[in-house]
């Protein structure tokens, strides 16, 4: 069959057609013969202690199966973290047990107390209602600062106080960021608020646990974006099931943008209960539990200072960031603010001193961890804020100025220890002011000045490092676990091909972009090859898909598979055509010989490694499937320029992005649409960052915004149209489709960009607004303004 | 939720007798009642859903010229069914949550559960409109009793809103960016005999009339008749979504801009 | 237990429910029709939209009760029966209008009811018309965009303005 799909071509998804029809299988879709269903009793009060759960009452109300509490999961492990990070002085991090179920103490408003399984949701809602709780209530820790106050209350009373850690980066270089501030011609200091957020995905999380008793195996079906990892984590380190006894099936996955990357107490809690009870138990967050059980993402507090000299060149960064991790450590949350965001301070400049502190800090608030971008976008937002700060402050064009300390040269190694291998910020900032018509804003803003309105416009760029990996690095930087990726490539008899691989597609469309890259490799049609990923019965140990990972490594793995494949595939036909191995050559689905009319088809070779008849047995085994484990050598290091056109109402203070552009470069590209609709979504995301959410708590840790009465999630009339761009290229070094990511950009770079903007139209309206924390909400500015 | 009976009367009679149930409630379109009792807000026993009573349906034009809205009618329909005789109510009644939830929300389900963010209230007060219950007449002055109160009793069913249609009218809201509820609204009408002014969504005493402004208006009907002016902060809402001070000058600004839209 | 009767994408679909039932979960769980999602329980997310003698409404904000009689429309029955996607689907997927998918059939079902009422909407008639409906995917560029290619309005200059 002649291929008419090849890298590069905008395929339509093939996913769309269950996702339009209403025939996804969504983990909700999913019911169990006999299932029972779990109800979660939740602490009201951010910190208390547990002196009493007396179930006695609960126990005896209709339709319950069991109630559940601490003591149940005493004996079993706590949920473990991922990331061991190692503070200043060579000390290991903090590190608190994070129980299933709350045990002496809650921590949080939403820890969970008790869990009560009946034969319908309702009744066991009804039967936690009257489990009875004594709970002596404590003086809660929510703002970081006050936190590592010496007499502030502890959140875990067996720490020595409310500090994960404390860590340098890089410690060595303090010093000479020191010397380089003392040298300054100029120095530029912002504090500045990352404000916490809420994934939202809009599929609420999900777990249906089964146990067979004849096996003796566990399921687990489950909202995630890496299911082996569950598998690894829940097996190992929670409940003690070997991996060969699990298995964990994450099928269509409504969104995650990190919040379903970590391992949750109520996935464990499902497994257990459904052996504990030999039926299969099931439980649905109701978007108000996401709110106090998803991990939340950002909520950093930092004072960045930028040294430059008198030629205006940047020649020292120096931040402090205290980082909250909420009550307990999620999965990864170490990782974010050190080593997804002290490597990022760079940014897209040339700095020779850089010295990044971050203090992480435990409060009684729901536990934090990567969201969209994680340690990204803070390091992008701070670095960027501050930039523009200082060119207004210096009085030159903020653009000149990013232009004059570009990265001109790759490979360039940061003081930040990491190494960019490729990039042209100059080609994406050059496209930027074409596709935004930055020349243009002038006259736009004297449009909107007629209405009465302020206009400003804002520009930033971004790096960020994704394809998170090689396994060795990230090993010595504290993760426990590696971080390279899989992938089966299995070739049918008849030439179909079904790939099974470790990466997870809840959005991003891998079953259309992954079958592109096969199919271009071997030159068949992509309606040939089939992508299969989310249970871990089928596909080889994976480790999911986060970080703008999964083409760069996740695809990657499938090339080296899809590779081992057709070297086995031209044996086989240099045999059928009695040839040399040498002289065979693969185009169009056809193998031929150099220099005849010779040639077999890709059908007749596939068909020949099942049905070998006529085969080089002697020499290879029959059968055409491979399996390749990806390891990458570096990180990837996408980059970006983008523009924002904001108009605000003096007399409200409400925003409106007016317009907006980014200028991407992401390597090579296999499917632009897809690429297309990944910026657009981290804009949109950027733009809720920005504009409109905010995960707030009151002083007590009640959280304030906890529905979408109050917590504001971005819609289709708070954005415009985007003009996006990403034909500046240049193609990464050190994997084998020279991509980069594209999942998390706009969600980076777009931040800085529209606060950046909006310092601009209330500058140029005469107000003397330096900075406004995020989000940039309607009564924040009309405040801002009144000075 | 919470365990209860579902009834669906065909006449006001039937409802009213289905109330008369102890710990019976009335059901409008339950775009607020629903979220209450999937939060186990409310225990009711039964639940009357007025949706079913055609004479609770409906926009109309009674002979002294009001504009009648029977009280189980979706804002969808008022906002098409009004836009005529009364463009300003219909308008308000457009902007209303969300088309879905305008499809299913009523006019008496708002105004029984007067929260203090909702817009109708503002149209009722602002217009000093006639709640028609099943058993009385009530003033607009004398319904709204405060945030979640009104003057109605228990198991009392709102069946028809009359509005005195003004010489003209408008109202201007300012959106609370998460709930899209107001977190200032400001209904403008102008009679024969005056000026009214009702603001909702700002203070905690709920939808309240702005006497000043009135009266500032009732001289000269034009937005520069308050230019400056704005209520006191005291008494305004405070929250995440704006301090006391930024309401009360919303307040200001929403009653110019409605004056302006009004013409 | 009362009994429920209503017609669902054509045909008849009863069955016994209490008071509380929801519409949404008479759809997915006595019906068997999970095309019909539940995002959030403030009737904000417009995931469950579905149609009620032609207007569309949360399922999740209805009781099942209410819709007795009714006739009800989910994404199931926007296609053809042979499988054909209805324009707005078809549009969808053209211009890649979803990511995840979850959001999807609310969101097609509220374009579905724009276009009944104005066959040519705006750009900003479609945003204000999608304020129930909530995407965390898309950033909403594409499902505008798919929304006024449906409709047969030119989408090729979008965004290079």
């Amino acid at each position: 069959m002649p291929k008419d799909a090849t890298i590069g071509a905008g395929d339509k998804r093939r996913e769309d057609v269950r996702f339009l029809t209403g025939t996804g299988n969504y983990t909700d879709d999913i019911n169990l013969n006999g299932q029972a269903y779990v109800h979660f009793l939740r602490s009201d009060v951010a910190h208390g202690r547990l002196n009493r759960v007396d179930t006695s009452a609960a126990e005896t109300m209709p339709g319950v199966l069991r109630v559940f509490t601490g003591a149940d999961f005493a004996e079993v492990g706590g949920l473990p973290c991922g990331w061991q990070v190692t503070d200043r002085h060579g000390q290991p991090m903090q590190e608190p047990a994070h129980p299933v179920l709350a045990q002496a103490k809650v921590r949080h408003v939403g820890d969970p107390i008790a869990a009560v399984v009946a034969e319908t949701r309702e009744q066991a809602r009804d039967a936690a209602e009257v489990i009875e709780l004594d709970i002596e209530e404590l003086p809660a820790v929510v703002d970081m600062k006050a936190a590592l106050d010496g007499d502030a209350p502890k959140v875990h009373d067996e720490l020595e106080n409310n500090l994960c850690y404390d860590w340098g980066f890089v410690e060595d270089n303090k010093a000479a960021v020191d010397a380089a501030f003392e040298a300054a011609a100029h120095v530029t200091t912002l504090e500045l608020v990352n404000n916490r957020l809420v994934a939202n995905a809009m599929e609420p999380r999900v777990a249906v646990g089964d146990f067979n008793r004849a096996t003796g195996d566990s399921t687990l079906y489950t909202t995630s974006q890496n299911p082996h990892v569950i598998r690894l984590l829940m097996g190992a380190f929670v409940l003690g099931i070997p991996e060969h006894k699990l298995r964990v099936v994450s099928p269509d996955v409504g969104g995650g943008f990190g919040s379903k990357i970590f391992h949750y107490a109520e996935e464990a809690f499902c497994t257990y209960a459904a052996k504990a009870l030999n039926r299969p138990v099931k439980w649905t967050a109701t978007r108000g539990e996401a709110f106090v059980s998803d991990a939340q993402g950002r909520d950093h507090v930092t004072t960045i200072e930028l040294a430059l000299d008198a030629d205006n060149n940047f020649t020292a960064i120096r931040t402090e960031t205290y980082a909250n991790m909420g009550a307990y450590l999620s999965t990864f949350a170490p990782s974010v603010p050190t080593w997804l965001h002290g490597t990022l301070m760079a940014g897209n400049y040339r700095t020779p001193n850089i010295y990044v502190n971050v203090k992480a800090v435990f409060t009684n608030t729901v536990p934090v961890d990567a969201y969209r971008g994680a340690g990204r976008p803070e390091a992008t937002f701070q670095l960027e804020r501050v930039i523009d700060k200082a060119a207004r402050e210096l009085g030159v064009d903020p653009i000149a100025l990013r232009r004059q300390n570009f990265v001109t040269e790759f490979p360039y190694e940061t003081p930040v220890a990491v190494a960019y291998d490729t990039g042209d910020y100059n080609a994406t900032m050059d496209k930027l002011e074409e596709i935004g018509d930055l020349g243009g804003f002038e006259a736009r803003r004297a449009e909107s000045e007629k209405k009465g309105m302020l206009r400003g416009l804002g520009v930033n760029c971004y790096i960020e490092a994704c394809g998170i990996a090689p396994s060795n690095l990230v090993g010595q930087l504290g993760a426990r676990a590696g971080l390279y990726e899989s992938a089966t490539v299995r070739v049918n008899a008849t030439g179909g091909i079904t790939v099974m691989t470790g990466s997870h597609s809840h959005g991003q469309g891998h079953e259309t972009s992954f079958a592109q890259v096969v199919a271009d490799m071997i030159g068949i049609d992509a309606s040939m090859v089939e992508i299969e990923h989310g249970d871990t019965a089928n596909a080889p140990m994976g480790m999911g898909t986060y970080g703008s990972r999964s083409i760069a490594v996740g695809g990657s793995a499938m090339v080296r598979a899809t590779e081992k494949v057709i070297a086995k595939a031209r044996k086989i036909a240099a045999h059928l055509m009695e040839a040399s191995e040498g002289d065979i050559e693969l185009k169009d689905g056809q193998f031929t010989v150099a220099g005849t009319d010779k040639s077999v088809a890709w059908g007749d070779v596939t068909l020949a490694a099942y049905v070998p008849h006529n085969y080089p047995l002697e020499e290879i085994e029959p059968g055409l499937e491979e399996t390749a484990f990806y390891d990458p050598a570096n990180f990837t290091y996408p980059s970006g320029a983008y523009a924002c056109e904001v108009e605000v109402d003096p007399e409200t203070g409400k925003v409106t992005i007016e317009r907006f552009a980014a200028a991407d470069d992401f390597g090579n590209i296999i499917n632009p649409m897809i690429v297309d609709g990944q910026v657009h979504g981290g804009i949109g995301q950027g733009i809720g960052q920005a504009l409109l959410e905010n995960c707030a708590y009151d002083e007590n840790g009640q959280l304030l915004s906890g529905s979408y009465m109050d917590y504001a999630m971005p819609r289709a009339d708070d954005v415009p149209f985007y003009a996006v761009d990403h034909s500046c290229q240049t193609p990464c070094t050190h994997n084998p489709l020279g991509v980069k990511g594209c999942g998390e950009a706009g969600a980076i770079g777009s931040p800085p960009t529209i606060v950046n903007a909006v310092v601009d139209a209330l500058q140029r309206g005469g107000h003397d607004v330096k900075h406004i924390d995020m989000p940039l909400t309607p009564s924040r500015v009309w405040a801002a303004m009144q000075g | 939720m919470y365990a209860f009976d579902f009834t669906r009367p065909r006449t006001i009679d039937e409802a009213a007798k289905a109330l008369g149930a102890e710990d019976a409630q009335a059901l409008g379109g339950g775009q607020t009642l629903i979220p209450a009792l999937k939060q186990r807000l409310a225990m009711p026993s039964t639940l009357v859903s007025l949706s079913a009573i055609p004479e609770m349906q409906g926009v109309c034009r009674a002979d002294d010229g009001s504009v009648c809205v029977g009280g189980a009618t979706p804002h969808a329909v008022v906002a098409a069914q009004a836009a005529g005789d009364f463009p300003a109510l219909a308008d308000l009644a457009l902007n209303i949550g969300d088309p879905a939830v305008r499809n299913r929300g009523t006019i008496g389900g708002s105004l029984a559960n007067n929260d203090p963010s909702s817009c109708y209230p503002a149209a009722v007060l602002g217009t000093g409109a006639t709640v028609v219950t099943n058993t009385r007449k009530i003033a607009a002055d004398e319904f709204f009793d405060g945030m979640f109160t009104t003057a109605l009793e228990e198991g009392e069913i709102i069946v028809e809103v009359r509005f005195p249609v003004p010489r003209r009218a408008a109202y201007a809201k300012f959106e609370q960016p998460a709930s899209r509820f107001a977190l200032v609204g400001a209904f403008v009408a102008q009679y024969d005999d005056g000026v009214r002014v009702a603001v909702t969504g700002a203070s905690e005493d709920g939808v309240f009339r702005w006497a000043e402004a009135e009266k500032a208006l009732g001289a000269e009907f034009s937005a520069d008749a308050l230019d400056g002016m704005a209520p006191s902060a005291e008494g305004m809402i405070g929250d995440l979504h704006g301090s006391p001070e930024y309401r009360a000058h919303l307040v200001g600004v929403m009653t110019r801009r409605a004056v302006a839209a009004a013409g | 237990m009362p009994q429920v009767s209503m017609t669902v994408n054509g045909k008849p679909a009863s069955g016994d429910v209490e008071g509380r039932t929801l519409l949404v979960e008479f759809l997915r769980e006595n019906v068997g029709l999970t095309g019909t999602h539940v995002g959030c329980d403030t009737s904000q997310c417009g995931a469950c939209v579905v149609h009620v003698d032609g207007r569309d409404v949360k399922a999740c904000t209805m009781f099942a009760a209410e819709a007795e009689g009714a006739e009800v429309t989910t994404i199931e029955g926007m296609g053809e029966p042979d499988g054909t996607l209805h324009p707005v689907q078809q549009a969808f997927q053209d211009h890649h209008g979803l990511q995840c998918g979850f959001c999807t059939p609310g969101m097609v079902m509220s374009a579905v009811a724009l276009l009944e009422k104005n066959p040519k909407p705006s750009e900003a008639e479609i945003r204000d018309y999608l304020e129930g409906n909530i995407c965390r995917c898309t950033g909403y560029h594409n499902i505008v965009k798919a929304i006024m290619a449906a409709s047969g309005q030119d989408v090729g200059r979008i965004a290079a303005e």
